[in-house]
Parts: structure tokens; sequence; C-alpha cells
């Protein structure tokens, strides 16, 4: 599944603000129609790293390019073949399911009868169909958050961002998220999550964790937990982020 | 452009969705209008007056000196020609005007009774009608202390008092332009600094910056729906104040149109400003209520005249942009003025608007960065 073709390639890439190194050189390569999972600690740079990918961030110093565009200097590009989807709801609580799709579908510039066609091929699978009208604040946070990931990929992008998608969401429909993520995968999409759940990160074709904004350890999740010789991505994790606790452990 | 009308399409779902907040929006004014009524009382000090003195006796320079004497009114000038009289109201070098007819006294002691008339600029109906009290008041003590102590008995001067843009003064007139003011404030700068503030906390502003949009092109989008209501509803009172209080449109409306513009060019502004700065609603509105509505109420001259302002609020009150589109809308409307009038006041709004994107652009950078 995942080709030798290189769709984000990143080269001692490094964020300053003033004294403070958020991401401190850090390098890495994601492959075609690969799960590219991104872990840390919370303020180890996992955001600030995501953002100079999507072209929210200019990089202090280093290379990245996503999509074959230049972070330095085709972020409008870079933005047109991405999705996002942030751990912070993206959808418009007070707008009907249909219209968040029709704006979204917008903003991409996708065509009216694109929109609407693809909106009903979308919420039929998804079965939605019968609240394609329905306003986003009445429906249970696990639809929402699943919708909010079709949304993102409305508009076909190369490769999909998912900063925490599954927050806070009930462990079954985080397992039908992760089917949705397959899917995404099996159409030929990169998938570039990052997460605080560590069965998550098993599913990940590969794994970064990021320590103090460098990336300390970067393979195969089985790979991992052979060279670190632990059971789970989760001892991994804690070795390397928290390596006094595993100590006294 | 498509992409552009879908963002705006969805903005006017928002607003039209939050119909508490809608109805409060197109509720209030006319409420404010009815409610605000003759309800506020003021006090001047040091109104500038001018005097046309054609008699130059005895008794016309002892009302002038009482006039004067009092802590009501300063002299400006002495007028010698009557031609002037018109031009100087108009550039608002004075209040009032006294005129004395030539021959004062003389007809005073002839006929035992003499009219001294007073010209008042009553486009500010709360200062013309205190000013016509103090005027009667000095006028009926000299008639007191001094006439009758001459033991001239039976003398009169009347004072003739004729009131100049608002001749019947009527309190409307003065809160029709306040209104418009206060309503184009607080639904452009309020509501759309609130709009913008709302998706950086819900978080789809994130979602809105990694698409292709623009940042530009996404606050222009968000200011857009915001503009056209506010101008609805400038409209609405503006109908209002004229077609049901009887307010005079002297003035051209093109030009009061174009006014209008600039001047919600400028609350816009001031709104995405505020908007880079707050970060949750919540504060959003606690700075906009107590930066923007509060002072535009009470320092722009919409309820209290700012020439009596402690000074140190008189210099606050210049930074107050709705302080100067009052100006602009009370010389339009009432004194029917052309673009020549206004041309300084104008500039004002323009400067501020252009300093406020300034600094929200700047602020915006240092965000996204």
């Amino acid at each position: 599944m995942i080709s030798d073709k290189k769709v984000i390639k990143v080269e001692n890439l490094t964020k300053r603000f003033g004294s403070f190194i958020a991401v401190n050189d850090i390098s890495f390569e994601v492959g075609e129609g690969e799960i590219f999972g991104f872990l840390g600690a919370n303020g180890a740079g996992k955001t600030t790293a995501i953002k100079m990918l999507t072209g929210l961030l200019l990089p202090s110093s280093g290379e990245a390019t996503v999509a074959g565009f230049d972070a330095f200097r085709q972020s409008e590009k870079i933005k047109k073949n991405i999705g996002y989807m942030s751990q912070r709801f993206s959808l418009y609580e007070d707008l009907t399911i249909a219209e968040n799709i029709r704006l979204y579908g917008g903003i991409y510039g996708l065509s009216n009868k694109h929109i609407k066609e693809q909106t009903n091929i979308l919420l039929t699978k998804m079965k939605l169909i019968d609240y394609k009208n329905s306003l986003i604040a009445s429906l249970p946070l696990g639809w929402r958050q699943k919708l909010a990931f079709a949304v993102a990929m409305f508009h076909d992008p190369k490769i999909v961002f998912l900063d925490e998608p599954t927050g806070g969401v009930d462990p079954i429909t985080r397992r039908q998220f992760w089917d949705m993520i397959y899917e995404a995968v099996s159409e030929g999409k990169t998938i570039f999550v990052t997460t605080h759940y560590m069965d998550e990160a098993e599913y990940c074709d590969r794994v970064s964790i990021m320590v103090d904004g460098k990336i300390a350890a970067i393979d195969t999740p089985s790979k991992l937990k052979q060279q670190f010789n632990v059971k789970s991505i989760n001892d991994v994790f804690v070795r390397l982020a928290r390596p006094n606790m595993a100590l006294n452990q | 452009m498509y992409t552009f009308i879908q963002f705006v399409k969805k903005e006017f779902l928002h607003i039209f969705r939050d119909y508490r907040t809608l109805l409060v929006l197109f509720g209030m004014p006319p409420v404010q209008l009815l409610i605000f009524g003759y309800a506020v009382r003021t006090e001047v000090n040091d109104a500038n007056i001018a005097i046309y003195d054609r008699s130059k006796d005895y008794i016309s320079c002892e009302i002038s000196q009482k006039l004067l004497s009092s802590q009501y009114f300063k002299l400006t000038n002495y007028i010698s020609n009557e031609s002037e009289i018109e031009a100087g109201f108009r550039q608002g070098k004075y209040k009032v005007v006294v005129c004395f007819a030539p021959e004062f006294s003389k007809q005073l002691e002839r006929t035992g009774n003499a009219d001294v008339q007073f010209l008042i600029d009553a486009s500010d109906p709360n200062i013309s009608n205190l000013l016509y009290g103090y005027i009667s008041s000095i006028i009926a003590d000299y008639q007191n202390t001094k006439i009758n102590k001459l033991s001239k008995a039976g003398w009169m001067v009347t004072p003739q008092i004729k009131m100049l843009y608002n001749p019947e003064m009527k309190s409307v007139y003065m809160f029709v332009p306040g209104l418009l003011a206060l309503i184009l404030m607080l639904v452009s700068a309020l509501m759309t600094s609130i709009a913008i503030t709302k998706e950086k906390e819900t978080g789809t502003m994130e979602v809105l910056l990694v698409s292709p949009l623009k940042p530009s092109i996404i606050i222009i989008g968000k200011v857009i729906p915001y503009t056209l209501l506010a101008l609805l509803n400038a409209f609405s009172v503006l109908a209002l104040g004229v077609y049901v209080f009887g307010v005079p449109f002297k003035g051209s409306f093109i030009l009061l149109l174009f006014e209008t513009l600039i001047y919600l060019g400028t609350a816009l502004s001031l709104g995405i400003m505020i908007s880079t700065f707050a970060k949750t609603q919540q504060v959003a509105l606690m700075v906009s209520l107590a930066g923007l509505l509060l002072p535009t109420t009470l320092l722009s001259g919409f309820i209290f005249p700012t020439e009596n302002m402690p000074l140190p609020l008189q210099f606050i009150s210049n930074f107050i942009p709705a302080k100067w589109y009052l100006i602009i809308t009370r010389n339009i409307m009432l004194k029917g003025l052309g673009f020549s009038y206004i041309r300084n006041e104008t500039l004002i709004l323009i400067s501020m608007m252009v300093f406020f994107l300034i600094v929200s652009m700047k602020k915006f950078k240092i965000r996204l960065d």
C-alpha cells in the first residue's frame, strides 16, 4: 500500500519563538498511502510542527515540502492539497450537515453540482442521509467527529492532517473512526495523525515520538517495541518522554 | 468569487439562526429612540456668544456686560455687519448672537419698550434650551435691579429669541443622529468583534486558516453581512426619525450615505482590531461594551454636550469616532451643510480607520507567526 513516493519531506526543520526553540532540527519523510503517527507529550512541539506543515506558520530554518510544494514559499498551494481536522471541533453547530459540507466544498472551490451529488453519496454511505438537514448541535459527539473527518476529506486532498481527532470520543466510535482512516488510506490518501491514545499509535504504519522539540524515535510500532524491549508503544512513549518516571518503575 | 459568496452566505446563516440577537439588533434602536425621548437635562457654561450692537449706547452696553459677566457666556467677537451672522453660525464660531436695534435706549426712553433679539443655534436642542433659560433670567434680572432702581418704572426690555436650525427644539432631532452613531458603532464593531472571536474560540478559525481562503478574505467575508445589517438599521432609524418624528433632512442624502460608509468603515476596523486582541467572545463583549458603548453614549455629545465636560474628558472625547460622526450628521441633516463644512471631521474618521487597520494587520501577523 505504501509507495516509495514521499509526499512529506522534512529536513532540519526548526522553529524559534524569540529565544525559545519549539521545534529543533527535525527530519523525517512520509510515504504516499502511509498512516504516520506523530506522538509527543503536551508542549513537545507537535502543534508547532503541524502548523508549519499546513502552511499556518513560517518555519525559521530547514526545509519542508508537502505534497510536492515548498512550505516556505508555496503555502497557498499546500493548503489546496491537504485536509485538516483539529482537536477542537471544526464544524459550525448552528448550521445543518448539508450547509457545513456546502460551505467547506465552496471554500475549496468545488462546483455546486459536484457538492450536491457528493453530499448525497457521502451521507448515504455514512447512514446520515436522514439527518442531512439537522443542525450539527443536535448530533452526538461521535457522529460529529466522523462527519468532521469526512468534511476534511470532501475536496479529495492528497494528505489529511488529523490533530488529536478522537479526543473525548468513546472507544466504539474511536474504532469506527479508525475504520474510516483505513478506508481513506486504501483510496491512496496519506494520513498524518497526532494522538494521546497509545493503542491508536499501534494502528499506525510508522510513528515518531517528539521530546522537547526533537524527534527522539521514529520507526514502525513493532520495531520500536523491539528496540526498547518493551511490550507496548505506551512503554516506549513513557521511556522517552518521562525517562525519570520509567526508571522509577 | 464563488468561494467568497459561499462564505458570506454562511455568515448570514449564523446571523439568522441566532434570532434572539437579531431581535435585539433590530428591536433595540426604535425602542431606544422612543425611550430616550426628552429625558436628559444638562447645563452649559461659557457658551460662545457674539454681539451685534447697532446702537452702542449705555443700556445696550450694560446688557451686554451683564450677559458676559455671567458664567454662562463667553464673548467671541463683535459683529459689525448683519451678513456675518449666518457664516459664524455655520462655522460653529458661536451658539448665540445678541442683536440690538439702532437707537436702542432712545426707543426705550421714548416708548418705554425695546426689543433685544437673540439668535440661538438650536441644532443641539439641549444646549439651546438652556441658553434660552439663561438669557431670559439675565434679562429679567437686569430689568428688576437696574431699570426699576433708576426709578424709570414702566420701561420694558423684552428678549426676542429666535431658535435657528431646530425652531421647536425637539430632543428627537438630537437623538436621531446620536442613535445613528450609536447603532452603527454597536452593530458593526461589537458584532464583528464577537463574530470573529467566536470562530477563534470554537476552533473553526483554524480550519479556515488552513483552507486556501486568504485571511483578508475571511475577515472581509465576516464583515460584509454586518455592514449590510448596520446600514439597514441606520435607514430604519432615519426613516422613523424623519417620518414619525418629523426630523428635518435638509442636506444631501448621498453625502450622508457617503459619510455613513466612512464611519462604518471606522467602526468595523475597530471591531476587527478588538478581535485581534481578544481571545474569547466574552473578552470581546466586555471590551466592546466598556470601550465602545459607554463612551459612545456618554462622551460623544450624544446626550451630554462635550463643550461642557472637564478638560480631560473633552480630550478623551476627541478619540471617539461617534463624536465626529455626530457633528457630521447634525450638520448635514439639521443645517443642510455641504462637504466643505465637514471635511475635517471626515478626515479625522478616515485617519482613525487607517490607524485601526494598521494595528490589526500588525497584530494579526504576529499572531500567525
